[in-house]
């Protein structure tokens, strides 16, 4: 554990994924925050996370067979 | 005039067939969004549609101990978490020894030396990667990782119900997430530029 004031690019990397998640204190946003206005080093490295995310989610998309939509269905109640 | 006992019972049953039938109909409507996180929760595409048919079996026949007004995707999801440990994950070996893991800011780094310019745009950098590199990469995260990386990354869970659907604490949630996101960005690493 390091801090924003020993080594900020550091501490950045280790709060980059809480402060992604929204699950930082609002004190540990700021810091974030402020670190991330002043360092295109991690500015960059944070933008690339957002478009990590967003590639990882496309990517990992697939459709669901319509044959095993079609079974599904079939395993309901049958009506009396 | 009072109901006979008959019209009561008539009465239940109507009813209880009609909660039944919703339950199941908003169940299907949810199959899409349970398939996207079974998918990629075990190895293969088969695996996931027996998943799948059995997780949806056994929702229709415990449709009763579902309580309207919560999570019905959770609740699915739980099914199917449950199911597919209880299958024993045979069929999906876990490595013998646990994945290299590193820094967030390691896939970064690896890809941007691997674009060649000194400095390019983190587009250019996203763009090294490649859909099946990152299907690969999941299904080579191991099991107690993944389970909660694809339902919070991928399924869109909160930490609170992918804890509920796994039956951990939040805090081992939030661990195995977080050990989870290096180990598929170092898989990542190694599926786009070469192992190092």
């Amino acid at each position: 554990m390091t801090s924003f004031e020993i080594d900020p690019c550091s501490k950045c990397e280790e709060v980059m994924q809480p402060y992604l998640d929204g699950s930082l204190s609002d004190a540990e946003i700021a810091e974030a925050h402020a670190h991330l206005d002043l360092c295109a080093y991690c500015a960059k490295r944070y933008r690339f996370e957002v478009e990590l995310r967003r590639f990882v989610r496309q990517a990992a998309v697939e459709e669901m067979p319509p044959e095993l939509k079609q079974r599904l269905a079939q395993l309901r109640t049958p009506l009396l | 005039m009072s109901e006979t006992s008959q019209e009561t019972e008539a009465r239940r049953l109507a009813t209880e067939a009609r909660d039944r039938v919703r339950f199941e109909e908003d169940a299907l409507a949810l199959s899409d969004q349970v398939y996207r996180v079974a998918r990629h929760l075990v190895g293969s595409r088969d695996e996931a549609e027996d998943l799948m048919q059995e997780t949806y079996a056994r929702a229709f026949r415990s449709w009763r101990s579902f309580s309207p007004g919560t999570n019905l995707r959770a609740w699915l999801l739980r099914i199917l978490t449950n199911l597919n440990i209880d299958r024993g994950r045979k069929l999906q070996r876990t490595p013998d020894s646990q994945p290299l893991e590193e820094g967030d800011y390691f896939l970064y780094n690896r890809l941007e030396q691997s674009v060649g310019d000194e400095s390019p745009d983190e587009e250019r950098v996203v763009e090294r990667l490649s859909q099946d590199g990152v299907v690969s990469a999941l299904s080579a995260v191991p099991h107690d990782f993944r389970d909660v990386l694809v339902l919070v990354d991928i399924g869109d869970f909160s930490y609170a119900d992918a804890a509920q659907i796994l039956d951990i604490p939040i805090g081992t949630v939030m661990s195995r997430l977080h050990r989870g996101r290096r180990i598929l960005k170092t898989q990542l690493a190694g599926e786009t530029v070469g192992a190092t």
